[in-house]
C-alpha cells in the first residue's frame, strides 16, 4: 500500500521536462541508498544556490527565474518534492487570520490554478472549496472575523448555517454545529506535482537542478556568503537560499558562522482510506473542524483526514536523512482521539476500509508564523522555511516575496511578521523549540482570542525586579523572550483561569486596568519597561553624528541632553524602526527602540555604518533597567529623591540628564513617558534597580504611587493617538502618512535615507492616512471588542484596516487606530488621501461582520484631557512602542 | 455494602511504598532502578513484614519479605535484624575491626545500612539494646575467626540466617531481667517466620529463601512477551526434595509422622522457618523455659502444647536455600512475595501483569494495518479498548499495588472486576482470613542498560 501511495501522489510526466535537467537515476521507485552516477557535474559558480527541492525551494527558483535571474542552481539531497512536500495533504486554504499569510495563500491559489496550463505538468488542481466548522459561538466569531477580512480582499466567502453545510457535503453530521464559513475558491492539489511543475518551469527558464546532492555547509567571508560546500564539490555564489524545511535548523548551524533558524519538526499523522462504496465526488468541499482538531478532504473517492492533536510528538532531525524520516512509524494509539473526532463528524465512515496512516513530519516555529528573509549576521544568506503545516498554501506567495526580496531588496508587501530577524539567538535553544512547538502545534486548532500569550518557553529574560513585581500580583506577557507586566491583580482579587478568561468580549481585567489608568492620570504609576532595545553609538570624531544624520530622518545635531524622536527609514521613506535617541555627549548617542528591534535594528545599522570607521555600536539592553514614572506627581517623586530641581524650566520635556536617585548615582533620566502623559523614564544600571525601585515606591507612597502594566500604557497611548512600530507602523508606512512630518527634517542640511521619497510625498500627497476612530454605538459591556485587522468602511465602501485598538477610560469609548485609503470607485485605483477626504466621510468599523459607527480624527483630543501637562507638541504626537 | 473506587484505592494504597535509586550512588551506577512494595492485611494485625535497605559498607541492596505465623513477633524481629546479620557477614575484616573499635571507644559507628521504610514499618525501641549486643557478639566472633578469605555472598547469607535464628533461640533461653523484654524474646522464639531475601549487587543476584515465600524474575522475551523464572523453591510439602530432606534427617521409624497432611508433624506448613522453637527445642527445654517464663506464656495453650510424635528434634531449620542468578538485559524485574500472592495467582500471570505495567503503553505492541482489511469503525473499537486498558494501568503508581489489585480483584477473564474487589476488601476481619492471606509484595525494577553495559565489559 505504501508503494502504491507514493506513486499516486507524485505521478508526473517527466518527459515534459527540459533536456537541461537530467534525472540522476533511471529507476524512480528505487529506494536503495547506494549513490548512482551523476551525469551532470556541478557548476563551479552560480549567482544563487538554493538548497531544498520541496515546494519552497522550487517556488523560489520559479519566481527568481521569472524575475529575470538566470544563474541559479537548485540542490536537493534526495529527490525533488520528496520531503514534507511529497506527503503533505495538498489543501490550499486561504482562511488565514494574519493578513500577510492570507495574501500569500491567495496568490498561491491563483498561481497553482494556471500552473498546469503554463507547464504542462498535471498538478491535480481541483477547486473544491472549504468549509470551516464552528461547534461554539466563540469559534463562529473567529470565523466571522476571518470572513470579514477575506471579503474585503475580494475573496468570496460566506458564513453559512449548519443546514447549508449538510447541503454542501453528503456525509457530515451537523447536530453539534452552530455555523460554518464557506470559502468556495479553496482548492486541492497534488503538492508534489505542484512542486515539480514549478521546477519544470524554472528549469525551462535556465535554473539548473541537481538531485542527490546534499549541502554540508555554507562558507562565509567578511559577513557574506561565498561558497556552498556539497558532497559533490563546491559552488561559489553570491546568494544562498536555505529552503531545507525540517533540516533548515541544522543546516543553519552547520557553518562556522551560524544562522539561527528557529524551527522544530513534529510528527503529523493523517489517514488515507479506500474509496467509499459510492465514491465521493471530486469537487466535494474540504472540511476543517478546528474544534474537533481535524481536516477531511476527498482523496480518490475515499477520504484523507488528519489533525493537530493536543499532545504532539516532536521529532529530532539531527543526523537523520530523508529516508529515515520517511520510515517513521504509524502510531494508531496516538491517532485515536483524531479518529474518534472523525467518526463523530462523519459517522457513516465506520465501514470505510483503511488504506494507510501516514506519518508526515511538519516544521513549526516559535510564533506559528513562517520564517523568511535574510540572515541578520550573514549577508546573502536567505531563508524560507517553517511553514507550520501550511506549506502548500503559502508556497507560491512565500516564494514570490522571497524572490522579490532578493531581486528588489524588499518584498512588495510588509513581511515583518514573517521576517527571520524577529528572532534572535535566544529562540534557538533546542529545548526552547521543543517545548514551544509542543504548544504551537495544538494551537493550530485552538481558538485564538485577543491578547493570548504563549505559555511555554517563558521567564527567559526578566528584569531584576521580576520577583518583586510578581509578588505584588503582576500578571505577565512575553515579547522577544522578555517578561513584561500586563497588569497587577490587587490583593484579594482573583481573575479567571487562563482557559476561561478567553473571550472576544469585555475581559475580566477591565476594572483593574481602569484603576491603573486612573492612577496614571491623577497621581503617579511606575511601569517596568526594561525590555526595550538599547544601543549606545559613539565615535572618536564626528562620524557617529554624521552616520546617524544619514540613517535617521530627524535632526540629531541637537544640544547635548536633548532627546529626539525619529524614524529609521528605508529608501521608500518607510519605517524600519521608530526610536528615541538621546545625545549623551557630542560624540555619543543613546538609542531606544522597541523590544523586537534588537536583531533587526542591529543588522540594519551594522550593514549601513561605514566599514572600518571608528563608529562603535554596543547593545546595552541588558545593562539597564527602565522604570517609567507616569503621571502628574512623577515630578514630585523624582525631585524628592534626587534633591535636584525638576521643574519644567530645569527639566523640560524631551530632555535627558544623569542624576542620582537615592544612594544610586548615574541614573539616566529622560523626560518622556511614551504615553503623552507627563513623567520620566529612569534608565538604571541593573545593580541599582532594586534600590531605586524601593526608593521610588517608598517616596511615592504619599503621592499615591502604584505599579501598573502594559495594558494601562496601551490604553493611554492609543487614546493619545500614538502609533506603535510593528503594529501600526511598518516598512511601508512613512512619517507623512501618520502625521509625523514634524519628526522629519527635510532641510537638515544633509541627505538622509528616504529623503527623496518623503519629498515626493510632500509634493504629491499620500495614499494612506493614519486615522483615529472613536466607536460611537458600541456597548463595551455587551458588544464584541475590536482587536486589530478590522475592515474600515467609509460611506459604505472599504477603505482600509485597523492596526490596533484599546478602550479609552477617559473617553469611555473604544478607540481604533488604522489607515484610510482612497480607492477609485470605478477602477479601484489608489488615489491621494487628503485631509478633507478623511474628515468628510461616515465611517464604520466591521467587527466579525457587525458594523459599528465611528468618528474619524486625524489629531488627538488635546482639549479633552484637561490635565496639567507640560505642553509639548512633539511629545504629544511622539511615538509609542510596546 | 459497597466500596466506591476511591475507597478501594485508599485501602489498596495505604501501605504502598516506592523507592527510586539515585542514578549514581557515589560508588557505582546501580543495576536497580528502584522498587515498589505494598502489603494487604488479612489478619489483624498483619503477620507479614517487609524490609529493604542499601548496604553502605559493601555494595548491594537487600530486599526481603517475611511471613509470620502464630503471631507477628518473630517476623517483626527478623525484619529488623536479619539485614544487619547479612551486612555484618559481608563486611571485610578491617571494617569489622573499625566498627568494634568505635563501639569500644564510644565513637560514632559507621552506618551499615540505609533503610527504605514505609512509615508503618517500625523497629522495636525496647529491644534495640538487646539486639545490638547479640549482633556485636556475632561480629566479635567473626573478628576472632578471621579467615582472611574474601566473603562469599552465598556463605554470608547462610551464616546470617542461621546465626540470627540461633540468637533468637538463645535469647529466649537466657531470658531478660526486664519482664517486657523477657516476654518479647519468648514470643519471638515461640512464633515463627519465613524469609525470602534478595541481595543485588551489579549483575549478581542472590536469593536466600527459608519457607514458602517466593522470588520470581520477570523476563522479557525477544518478541516482547513476558515469562517468569523462579529463583526460589518453596519449602513445603509440595516440594519433593524438601519432603525427602526432612525425612532423611530423622529415623526411619518417624517417616510416616514427620510429614502428615502436607504439614510438618501434621502441624506446620512451611518446612523451614525462623523461631518456632516448639519444633526445634527438646521437650525438656521447652517445658523448663515455659515454666520459668511469665504467666502469659504459661496460660497460652499453643505454647504449652507439644507436637505429637516429637522424638528427635530439631525438626525445623532456618537455613536458607541460596540461588545465584547472573542478571541479563532481558531480566526486567524481580518479584518477592509472601504466599498470599502465589496462592491466588500463577507466576506467569504475575510476570505478564507487572511487565505490562512497568513498560506501560510504550511497549504495548504497536498496531499496524499492513495488508489487512480494517475499517475505521473496527480500528476505533480496537483503539478505545487499548486506551481503557492503559488507563487502568495508570490508576496505580506502584507496581505492587497494581499486582494486589489484580490478585484480589481478577475475575475469570483475567481483568480487574471492581465489584469483586470491593467485596473482597470489605469482608469483616474475622472472615477475611478465610478468603485470602496476608499479602506482601516487593517489585524490584532493573536497569537493563547498566546490566547490558556490565555484561559487555566482561
Amino acid at each position: 500500500a505504501a508503494r502504491m501511495f507514493l506513486r499516486l501522489l507524485s505521478d508526473v510526466r517527466w518527459r515534459a521536462a527540459n533536456p537541461k535537467w537530467r534525472r540522476m537515476t533511471c529507476s524512480r521507485r528505487s529506494t536503495s541508498s547506494t549513490p548512482e552516477p551523476h551525469p551532470v557535474s556541478l557548476p563551479a559558480q552560480a549567482q544563487v544556490v538554493i538548497c531544498g527541492g520541496g515546494i519552497m525551494g522550487t517556488s523560489v527558483a520559479y519566481h527568481l527565474s521569472k524575475m529575470g535571474w538566470k544563474d541559479i542552481v537548485l540542490l536537493e539531497q534526495g529527490r525533488l518534492a520528496a520531503g514534507t512536500t511529497r506527503f503533505c495533504a495538498g489543501i490550499v486554504s486561504t482562511a488565514r487570520p494574519v493578513s500577510i499569510e492570507l495574501k500569500m495563500a491567495d496568490y498561491s491559489n491563483k498561481l497553482y490554478q494556471q500552473l498546469e496550463q503554463e507547464t504542462g505538468v498535471n498538478t491535480g488542481y481541483t477547486k473544491t472549496g472549504s468549509i470551516s466548522l464552528a461547534q461554539t459561538q466563540d469559534r463562529l466569531i473567529s470565523l466571522k472575523r476571518i470572513a470579514s477580512s477575506l471579503n474585503v480582499m475580494g475573496i468570496p466567502c460566506e458564513i453559512i448555517t449548519p443546514k447549508q453545510v449538510a447541503q454542501l457535503h453528503p456525509l457530515i453530521n451537523i447536530h453539534d454545529l452552530v455555523g460554518a464559513m464557506y470559502v468556495p475558491g479553496d482548492a486541492l492539489v497534488s503538492s508534489a506535482n505542484v512542486s515539480l511543475a514549478l521546477a519544470t518551469a524554472a528549469s525551462r527558464n535556465g535554473v539548473q537542478i541537481h538531485e542527490r546532492t546534499s549541502v554540508s555547509h555554507v562558507a562565509v567571508q567578511n559577513g557574506r556568503v561565498t561558497t556552498v560546500e556539497t558532497d559533490r564539490g563546491q559552488i561559489n555564489c553570491e546568494y544562498f537560499v536555505n529552503c531545507a524545511g525540517q533540516w533548515a535548523y541544522e543546516l543553519g548551524h552547520s557553518g562556522k558562522e551560524p544562522v539561527n533558524i528557529p524551527l522544530h519538526a513534529c510528527e503529523h499523522f493523517y489517514l488515507l482510506t479506500h474509496p467509499l462504496k459510492e465514491p465521493l465526488a471530486s469537487n466535494v468541499p474540504t472540511i476543517v473542524d478546528p474544534d474537533g482538531r481535524i481536516y477531511i478532504r476527498n482523496w480518490q473517492g475515499g477520504i484523507l483526514s488528519g489533525g493537530f492533536e493536543k499532545n504532539p510528538k516532536p521529532l529530532f532531525t539531527e543526523g537523520r536523512n530523508q529516508l529515515e524520516i520517511h520510515n517513521l512509524q504509524e502510531d494508531w494509539d496516538h491517532f485515536e482521539p483524531l479518529l474518534s473526532s472523525l467518526l463523530r463528524r462523519m459517522p457513516d465512515l465506520e465501514a470505510l476500509q483503511i488504506m494507510q496512516l501516514v506519518n508526515c513530519p511538519e516544521s513549526f516555529t516559535p510564533d506559528m508564523r513562517c520564517i523568511m528573509g535574510e540572515s541578520p549576521t550573514v549577508r546573502g544568506y536567505f531563508v524560507l522555511a517553517g511553514m507550520n503545516s501550511a506549506g502548500i498554501s503559502y508556497g507560491g506567495g512565500a516564494g514570490k516575496y522571497l524572490a522579490e526580496w532578493m531581486v528588489n531588496g524588499y518584498p512588495s508587501e510588509n513581511v515583518w511578521p514573517l521576517d527571520l530577524k524577529r528572532f534572535g539567538t535566544l529562540q534557538s535553544s533546542r529545548t526552547f523549540l521543543r517545548h514551544r512547538v509542543m504548544e504551537v502545534m495544538p494551537l493550530m486548532c485552538d481558538l485564538k482570542v485577543p491578547r493570548w500569550d504563549f505559555q511555554t518557553g517563558r521567564q527567559l529574560r526578566t528584569s531584576p525586579l521580576y520577583d518583586r513585581l510578581d509578588a505584588q500580583g503582576a500578571r505577565w506577557m512575553e515579547k522577544h523572550g522578555f517578561e513584561r507586566v500586563k497588569y497587577f491583580v490587587p490583593p484579594g482579587k482573583d481573575l479567571l483561569d487562563l482557559e476561561q478568561s478567553k473571550t472576544f468580549y469585555k475581559p475580566d481585567w477591565f476594572d483593574i486596568v481602569g484603576s491603573e489608568v486612573k492612577c496614571c492620570k491623577e497621581a503617579v504609576c511606575v511601569i517596568d519597561m526594561s525590555s526595550f532595545t538599547k544601543f549606545e553609538i559613539s565615535s572618536t570624531g564626528d562620524q557617529a553624528l554624521e552616520s546617524l544624520q544619514y540613517l535617521f530622518s530627524n535632526d540629531l545635531d541637537v544640544p547635548v541632553g536633548h532627546v529626539v524622536h525619529t524614524g529609521m527609514l528605508n529608501e521608500k521613506g518607510g519605517y524600519e524602526n521608530d526610536c528615541s535617541i538621546a545625545r549623551l555627549s557630542k560624540r555619543s548617542f543613546f538609542m531606544i527602540s522597541p523590544t523586537d528591534q534588537q536583531v533587526h535594528c542591529w543588522a540594519w545599522l551594522k550593514n549601513r555604518l561605514p566599514d572600518n570607521s571608528n563608529v562603535t555600536m554596543e547593545d546595552v539592553t541588558w545593562k539597564y533597567t527602565a522604570l517609567n514614572l507616569i503621571g502628574p506627581r512623577a515630578v514630585d517623586v523624582l525631585s524628592e529623591l534626587s534633591y535636584a530641581p525638576i521643574t519644567p524650566e530645569h527639566f523640560p520635556s524631551l530632555f535627558c540628564k544623569e542624576m542620582s536617585v537615592g544612594y544610586a548615582n548615574g541614573i539616566r533620566v529622560m523626560s518622556i513617558t511614551h504615553t503623552g502623559e507627563p513623567g520620566f523614564v529612569l534608565y538604571i544600571p541593573i545593580e541599582y534597580a532594586l534600590h531605586v525601585y524601593n526608593e521610588v515606591m517608598n517616596m511615592g507612597q504619599k503621592y499615591g504611587i502604584r505599579n501598573a502594566g502594559y495594558y494601562a500604557l496601551r490604553s493611554l497611548r492609543i487614546e493619545k493617538f500614538f502609533a506603535f512600530w510593528g503594529q501600526d507602523l511598518d516598512a511601508f508606512t512613512t512619517p507623512m502618512e501618520c502625521g509625523r512630518e514634524f519628526q522629519v527634517k527635510l532641510e537638515k542640511g544633509m541627505e538622509f535615507v528616504g529623503q527623496e521619497a518623503l519629498l515626493e510625498q510632500k509634493q504629491n500627497g499620500v495614499y494612506k492616512r493614519f486615522t483615529m476612530f472613536i466607536l460611537e454605538d458600541h456597548d463595551t459591556d455587551t458588544d464584541l471588542w475590536p482587536w486589530w485587522g478590522e475592515p474600515i468602511f467609509r460611506n459604505g465602501r472599504y477603505v482600509g484596516k485597523t492596526t490596533s485598538s484599546a478602550y479609552s477610560y477617559t473617553l469611555e469609548r473604544h478607540v481604533c487606530l488604522g489607515f484610510v485609503q482612497h480607492f477609485d470607485e470605478k477602477t479601484g485605483e489608489e488615489l491621494v488621501v487628503t485631509t478633507d477626504f478623511v474628515n468628510q466621510g461616515d465611517y464604520e468599523i466591521d467587527i466579525a461582520g457587525q458594523r459599528f459607527q465611528a468618528k474619524a480624527k486625524l489629531y488627538p483630543f488635546s482639549s479633552l484631557f484637561a490635565q496639567r501637562r507640560r505642553k509639548d507638541e512633539e511629545e504629544l504626537s511622539g511615538y509609542q512602542r510596546e | 455494602f459497597y466500596l466506591t473506587p476511591p475507597q478501594v484505592n485508599s485501602i489498596l494504597k495505604a501501605n504502598e511504598y516506592s523507592f527510586k535509586v539515585p542514578e549514581f550512588d557515589g560508588k557505582n551506577v546501580s543495576s536497580v532502578l528502584g522498587f515498589d512494595s505494598n502489603q494487604l492485611p488479612a489478619n489483624a494485625p498483619i503477620e507479614d513484614r517487609r524490609s529493604a535497605a542499601t548496604c553502605l559498607q559493601t555494595r548491594g541492596m537487600l530486599l526481603g519479605v517475611f511471613d509470620g505465623h502464630a503471631g507477628c513477633a518473630c517476623a517483626q524481629a527478623v525484619s529488623e535484624r536479619l539485614f544487619y546479620y547479612i551486612a555484618v557477614s559481608l563486611l571485610p575484616h578491617e571494617t569489622l575491626l573499625e566498627i568494634e573499635n568505635a563501639v569500644e571507644s564510644g565513637r560514632a559507628l559507621l552506618p551499615i545500612l540505609q533503610w527504605h521504610k514505609h512509615p508503618n514499618d517500625y523497629f522495636s525501641k525496647e529491644a534495640s539494646k538487646l539486639y545490638f549486643n547479640s549482633l556485636r557478639t556475632y561480629w566479635q566472633e567473626l573478628i576472632d575467626l578471621n579467615s582472611g578469605e574474601t566473603t562469599d555472598v552465598k556463605e554470608a547469607l547462610i551464616n546470617a540466617f542461621k546465626r540470627l535464628d540461633n540468637d533468637i533461640s538463645l535469647e529466649a533461653q537466657v531470658g531478660d531481667p526486664n519482664s517486657f523484654l523477657n516476654y518479647l524474646v519468648l514470643r519471638v522464639a515461640f512464633s515463627g517466620a519465613t524469609a525470602c531475601v534478595a541481595h543485588v549487587d551489579g549483575v549478581d543476584l542472590h536469593i536466600a529463601n527459608t519457607g514458602d515465600s517466593r522470588a520470581m524474575l520477570g523476563v522479557q522475551e525477544e518478541d516482547g512477551s513476558w515469562s517468569a523464572l523462579n529463583l526460589s523453591y518453596d519449602h513445603n510439602a509440595q516440594n519433593v526434595h524438601e519432603v525427602e530432606r526432612v525425612k532423611m534427617e530423622h529415623p526411619k521409624s518417624e517417616e510416616k509422622n514427620v510429614v502428615k497432611q502436607d504439614r510438618l508433624l501434621g502441624l506446620l506448613m512451611p518446612f523451614r522457618a525462623f523461631g518456632d522453637v516448639k519444633f526445634k527445642w527438646s521437650i525438656e527445654l521447652q517445658k523448663r523455659v515455659i515454666e520459668s517464663g511469665p504467666d502469659q506464656l504459661n496460660e497460652n495453650e499453643y505454647t504449652k502444647f507439644i507436637p505429637p510424635n516429637y522424638h528427635t528434634p530439631p525438626y525445623l531449620t532456618a537455613e536458607p536455600e541460596v540461588i545465584y542468578h547472573k542478571l541479563r538485559p532481558q531480566d526486567k524485574f524481580l518479584v518477592l512475595a509472601t504466599d498470599g500472592l502465589w496462592e491466588t495467582m500463577h507466576r506467569q500471570d504475575v510476570a505478564r501483569i507487572v511487565g505490562e505495567y512497568l513498560t506501560g503503553v510504550h511497549h504495548q505492541q504497536p498496531i499496524a494495518v499492513g495488508g489487512y482489511k480494517v475499517t475505521l469503525g473496527q480500528m476505533h473499537g480496537l483503539l478505545t479498548e487499548r486506551r481503557a486498558k492503559i488507563s487502568s494501568v495508570f490508576e496505580d503508581q506502584n507496581a505492587a499495588t497494581h499486582l494486589i489489585r489484580h490478585a484480589v480483584g481478577n475475575n475469570e477473564f483475567g481483568t480487574v472486576d471492581h465489584e469483586r474487589l470491593s467485596k473482597m476488601l470489605s469482608l469483616p476481619e474475622e472472615l477475611a482470613r478465610m478468603y485470602r492471606d496476608d499479602m506482601t509484595i516487593i517489585v524490584v525494577q532493573f536497569n537493563s542498560h547498566v546490566i547490558g553495559a556490565c555484561q559487555n565489559e566482561e
